[in-house]
């Protein structure tokens, strides 16, 4: 598997690029990847949906969709599309060091 | 933005998300008439079957989260999917579909779950509502969003959707009925003019 490494930060990703181990990922390395999307300055309000997927995939195993981020985090998808620009449930799995989501809706 | 370091493998974000087709219209090369901007993709829904309005529904939402322009164009019968008036009771009828299978039945004997059932249970008083309950158990048991709320979804999503000109005339509608996503009536010309470019299906 392909190991990464930024700013004396290494973790292990898939062919793709995403964490395939959650313990690889940290609230620093958070911030410097935020910056590789595109995303200047990560907020309060960034790091709670960042949280809410991180305790979520612990709980059942599975990234939350975008869906799940609404239903059971409360979230606000329109608000979710704003802080996450292009793809957002891809980039917030990618910044909370968790695989891609996996489900349909 | 900072710049990937080398050998680091960074997943297809898709590129600044910034950018908007006016920027790659400009930067792109005069072609043979083609489309190069980002991708795009319309969905015209045609049925109103409960059925039918979800593979519409799902490939939307999926879309938007990829960050793909997307519309979605009502015409005919899918004019109920975005009626307020109609879209929370969509149907499901086993009739015409030879595909009907039950699952539950495989618990009785194995195999069962792939038995066909014969089109004149369809015509039986009330199995079409018990076919639509079931069908509905199924969805919400998935975890997926029941029609009006789909649409919510999707309008949050930023879904664009349309309404067909002539089968809201020919149906008598009124655009208060529509769900608040809708963005107007348009007639087949402003369809052409919208799907320019786009990947378009036809559900």
């Amino acid at each position: 598997m392909p190991i990464n490494t930024i700013d004396g930060y290494t973790f292990t990703v898939n062919d793709e690029g995403f964490f395939t181990n959650r313990e690889e990922w940290s609230e620093p390395l958070a911030e410097i990847l935020a910056g590789l999307v595109g995303i200047d300055d990560l907020t309060e309000a960034h790091w709670a949906a960042l949280r809410f997927m991180r305790d979520d995939q612990a709980k059942t195993g599975m990234t939350p969709t975008l869906r799940r981020m609404q239903t059971q985090g409360k979230f606000d998808v329109k608000e979710l599309f704003t802080l996450f620009p292009g793809k957002p449930a891809k980039k917030m799995s990618y910044l909370a060091g968790l695989p891609k989501p996996v489900g349909c809706v | 933005m900072r710049t990937v370091p080398e050998g680091f493998i960074l997943p297809n974000f898709g590129g600044p998300a910034t950018t908007r087709r006016s920027d790659v219209e400009t930067e792109a090369q005069p072609s043979a008439g083609g489309y190069s901007g980002p991708r795009k993709l319309v969905l015209i829904c045609s049925k109103g079957n409960l059925d039918m309005a979800y593979p519409g529904l799902i490939l939307a939402n999926a879309a938007a989260g990829e960050g793909i322009e997307t519309h979605m164009f009502f015409t005919f019968w899918g004019l109920d999917i975005v009626n307020t008036k109609t879209n929370a009771d969509l149907e499901f009828t086993m009739i015409g579909n030879t595909a009907m299978h039950m699952s539950d039945l495989g618990n009785i004997k194995p195999g069962l779950e792939h038995w066909s059932m014969p089109q004149w249970m369809g015509r039986l008083p009330g199995m079409t509502k018990l076919a639509t309950s079931m069908m509905h158990k199924q969805i919400a048991d998935l975890g997926v969003p029941t029609v009006p709320e789909f649409l919510d979804l999707l309008e949050a999503a930023g879904v664009k959707m349309w309404a067909c000109r002539m089968s809201f005339d020919m149906m008598k509608m009124i655009e208060a009925d529509f769900h608040p996503g809708v963005q107007g009536v348009i007639s087949a010309t402003d369809f052409m003019e919208l799907s320019e470019g786009a990947q378009t299906l036809f559900i």
